[in-house]
């Protein structure tokens, strides 16, 4: 269905040269007016009520995330355990989005939020990273594997990663073939299918004209979320690179009605960035994106700096690191 | 209640510490001035913030007459290093200074906090220093060696930049080494005498920055002066044709720098987005109260409707209201006057057929306040898209080749700068190279930098300011006749010691008379637009001697 909407835009054939023809054909971004206007937009001032309102909903956009190496089943459970209660000292504070992990671990999320999870009534969505996450240097089977593997395993989502290599060497039809596929690969017996966040890791791509060609296509190619990074490159989420991404979507939804979210990952640490991007959002691509369906924080720090800012509007003083869980 | 309500986020009044009433700057030391006073207002609620004095004749007599004894007493006489020890001093005060700077100039302004705190400030802080740094290197702002200064300086601001207007005027002529008489608008004075502070504060000597506030007659009595040596003025067009006029014929070198109907041309392949914020920066930045403002948009035909579009989109989201509120994008409109202009030209443009639409926004009760408005279908000979509006109203034309944008683009009595929006670089060289305005912008609008001359062609004015152009304005090359000047003091102790300075400057000037029958001054006055005899000039010499001998 989506590839129908891909069609009306790009032309009835979605080859390699068509969609080349279409990702070069996007108008330039200009790095100094983009950067001034991400600028910009960091100055507004949200103070009091509409502050109060802002930590909420960030803790309500955030994908509690823990991807390392050493990840083990009792690591995730401790996550999943603060994904549900943020804030043991305060109950009004809102659960999180959802909790991201590798494939590997998704079924231990799963078993851990229980009636917390989506699947059964809850709020809490289990993201999973798949296709050879962070690198994405692998075949394709393995990738579709991968994605296969852990949407088995009860993933509501699967955060992919485009292959870097073949966009940036213009093998722009390849990077979107893989897409399609591992979207395909992300439907379950039942007809239903997990939510693809695709990941574009714009700290690769280098330049502000290839994140809005990758946002196209990975769009074009059906990405329900397209996301900055995979926090393993440095840069990762930006605020330019972010609203770069924002407007794709806003383009997108007034091109065909449909909407689709944009996560930033990595390097949101203060609640004071992440309210940056909450104002650029809702500036941007509009308030309505203000909601866990098209805006996420991939962030595992972000969330007790902002239970501390809570905390200090509650209570009118700072407490410390020891008030907030770690997780 | 939606997220996008932002919760007021005010700047706070209490760091500003007013006075109720200020008095007129003469001579290091406020005074009472013998016009009649005046209260100046906050255009966004109309209270009155303070009571300010009106300079008449008499008082811009006792200015001139103070800054021309500063100017031959001691400022022509301090070496130029010295003289930027003071300029530096007075470029770190304003920074420390810059918040109260900036609440008091949206207050008396009506423009938003945002940009007297992030665009003003900071550049009036940055003139000063830029200038403190030329005030010893006069020599290499490429007018030859030993440039005089040319005495006291008769200066006119607008409204629109009041305390960045003031730096762009005051800044360059001190570091060339003249003093000043400076005459705020008469709707915001209030930095100027703040500014007036600092200068006390930064201990310049008496008299080498005064401030005579009043209306316009007080800035007429300025420029008819007989013992100013150089008008600045930045205004409108009828009055500085009216300064010129007026200053025909004497000695007086003038820089006016006036209005400005700016195209901002957006060719298809420019990247659409920043050339939305482009177009909004160009236009709606201090609510179009900017000469330079691109107030003309010329959009190829073939994206108009998307960018229009976008436009309203964008626009859609900004923020009018409480100037001192943080998020506040669009403040106040200046004054009553201004107001009425804007909506009788606004309504000129609709009976005249173009399309009207105007972002939907809560307008204050009090105050003076006009919502961002556009015209779309604008003709060529519309009096929207010729003359000057000076407020947040843009006028939509199209284009169909870079041809036809460069000629409309020209097609204006105005020249003072333009934009680009295109992806390509050798559209943007070739198209500039055929633009007619002093300043081009490409795939940016309204940035300002002080090394950077700013100025225009045709009705915008002669004269440059800003960077080395706009020290030539404040300075003259070596006098056909011995006279110790700034310049000329400095450097027979720094580099001529061996020989007589004095002597030396004469044989120096001997030798440039030789190559030229005209003389030198003359060549420049003329480049000034000015026609000045050479008779006019030795007339006015001696008279500013006399002016001087008491």
């Amino acid at each position: 269905m989506t590839l129908d909407l891909a069609r009306t835009v790009v032309g009835s054939e979605l080859s390699e040269r068509s969609l080349r023809g279409f990702v070069l054909g996007l108008p330039g971004v200009d790095a100094v007016g983009l950067e001034q206007r991400a600028a910009g937009l960091a100055t507004r001032s949200i103070k009091t009520s509409s502050k109060k309102r802002a930590l909420d909903t960030i803790v309500s956009l955030i994908d509690l995330t823990t991807l390392e190496g050493a990840d083990t089943p009792g690591k995730v459970r401790s996550l999943v355990a603060k994904a549900v209660l943020p804030d043991p000292s305060d109950p009004s504070c809102p659960q999180v989005a959802a909790v991201c992990v590798y494939g590997d671990l998704a079924h231990v999320a799963v078993e851990a939020l229980g009636a917390h999870h989506t699947a059964s009534g809850g709020s809490i969505a289990v993201a999973a990273v798949a296709t050879a996450f962070p690198s994405g240097r692998a075949s394709m089977g393995v990738k579709l594997a991968d994605t296969a593997d852990a949407v088995a395993a009860g993933a509501d989502e699967i955060d992919m990663v485009i292959d870097r290599g073949a966009f940036l060497s213009g093998r722009y039809g390849e990077v979107f073939d893989e897409i399609v596929a591992v979207k395909e690969a992300c439907r379950r017996p039942d007809g239903t299918s997990a939510h693809l966040k695709v990941i574009l890791e714009t700290g690769e791509l280098a330049t502000y004209d290839n994140v809005r060609r990758a946002s196209w296509l990975a769009i074009l190619a059906g990405a329900d979320f397209i996301k900055t990074s995979t926090g393993k490159v440095s840069p990762a989420a930006t605020l330019p690179v972010t609203l770069l991404m924002l407007e794709v979507v806003r383009d997108w939804h007034r091109l065909t009605g449909e909407l689709v979210g944009v996560k930033p990952a990595g390097g949101i640490r203060s609640s004071k960035d992440a309210v940056r991007y909450l104002v650029t959002v809702a500036e941007t691509a509009g308030e309505r994106w203000l909601d866990p369906h098209l805006f996420r924080f991939g962030a595992s720090s972000l969330l007790n700096d902002v239970l501390l800012q809570r905390q200090k509007l509650a209570t009118g003083h700072y407490s410390g690191a020891d008030y907030v869980t770690i997780d | 209640m939606t997220f996008l309500d932002y919760a007021p986020a005010p700047e706070s009044r209490a760091i500003l510490d007013l006075k109720p009433s200020y008095g007129l700057f003469i001579d290091g030391e406020f005074v009472d001035g013998h016009g009649e006073g005046f209260h100046t207002i906050s255009p966004a609620s109309e209270e009155a913030i303070a009571e300010i004095a009106a300079g008449d004749e008499h008082d811009v007599d006792l200015a001139v007459r103070a800054a021309r004894r500063a100017y031959e007493r001691v400022w022509s006489r301090m070496s130029g290093s010295d003289r930027g020890k003071y300029l530096f001093r007075i470029a770190r005060l304003v920074q420390e200074r810059a918040r109260e700077l900036a609440v008091a100039e949206s207050l008396d302004n009506g423009k938003p906090i945002k940009e007297s705190r992030d665009v003003d400030v900071p550049l009036v802080a940055a003139w000063f220093f830029y200038y403190a740094g030329w005030a010893d290197k006069l020599d290499h702002a490429g007018l030859g060696p030993a440039p005089r200064a040319l005495g006291v300086a008769g200066q006119i601001i607008p409204w629109n930049f009041p305390l960045l207007m003031l730096a762009w005027k005051i800044a360059p002529a001190l570091a060339a080494g003249n003093t000043v008489v400076l005459k705020p608008a008469e709707t915001t004075p209030l930095t100027a005498l703040l500014f007036a502070e600092i200068v006390q504060q930064a201990g310049l000597p008496a008299g080498v920055v005064n401030i005579v506030t009043g209306a316009g007659e007080t800035g007429r009595m300025l420029v008819n002066h007989p013992d100013v040596d150089k008008v600045a003025f930045t205004g409108s067009t009828a009055v500085g044709r009216e300064i010129a006029r007026a200053i025909a014929g004497t000695h007086k070198k003038v820089t006016l720098e006036l209005g400005g109907k700016a195209a901002n041309i957006v060719f298809d392949d420019a990247p659409i987005d920043q050339a939305i914020e482009g177009i909004v920066n160009g236009i709606f930045f201090n609510q179009g109260h900017v000469c330079c403002a691109g107030s003309r948009l010329l959009v190829q035909e073939s994206v108009h409707e998307e960018v229009v579009d976008r436009l309203k989109a964008r626009l859609s989201t900004l923020r009018l209201g409480d100037p001192l509120d943080k998020n506040t994008d669009i403040g106040a409109i200046n004054s009553a006057e201004q107001l009425q202009r804007i909506r009788q030209l606004s309504d000129i443009g609709e009976a005249e057929g173009a399309e009207r639409w105007s972002a939907e926004c809560a307008i204050p009760d009090r105050g003076f306040w006009f919502a961002p408005t556009i015209f779309d279908n604008v003709s060529t000979s519309s009096r929207i898209a010729r003359e000057e509006i000076f407020g947040p109203v843009l006028s939509v034309l199209t284009f169909r080749t870079p041809d036809e944008a460069i000629a409309k683009a020209n097609n204006t009595p105005y020249g003072l700068s333009a934009g680009i929006w295109t992806d390509k670089g050798s559209r943007i060289l070739a198209v500039a190279d055929r633009l007619r305005a002093g300043v081009v912008w490409a795939n940016t609008f309204n940035r300002f930098d002080p090394a950077s001359p700013f100025g225009g062609y045709k009705e915008s004015g002669y004269g440059r300011e800003g960077g080395r152009h706009g020290l030539a304005a404040y300075l003259a090359p070596p006098a056909a006749t011995p006279r110790r000047t700034a310049a000329g003091a400095e450097r027979s102790i720094a580099s001529r010691s061996a020989s007589g300075g004095l002597e030396n400057e004469t044989s120096r000037a001997d030798a440039r008379t030789t190559i030229s029958e005209t003389p030198s001054a003359d060549t420049d006055t003329r480049r000034e637009g000015v026609t000045a005899t050479r008779a006019s000039r030795s007339s006015s010499k001696s008279a500013s001697k006399k002016g001087s001998a008491k």
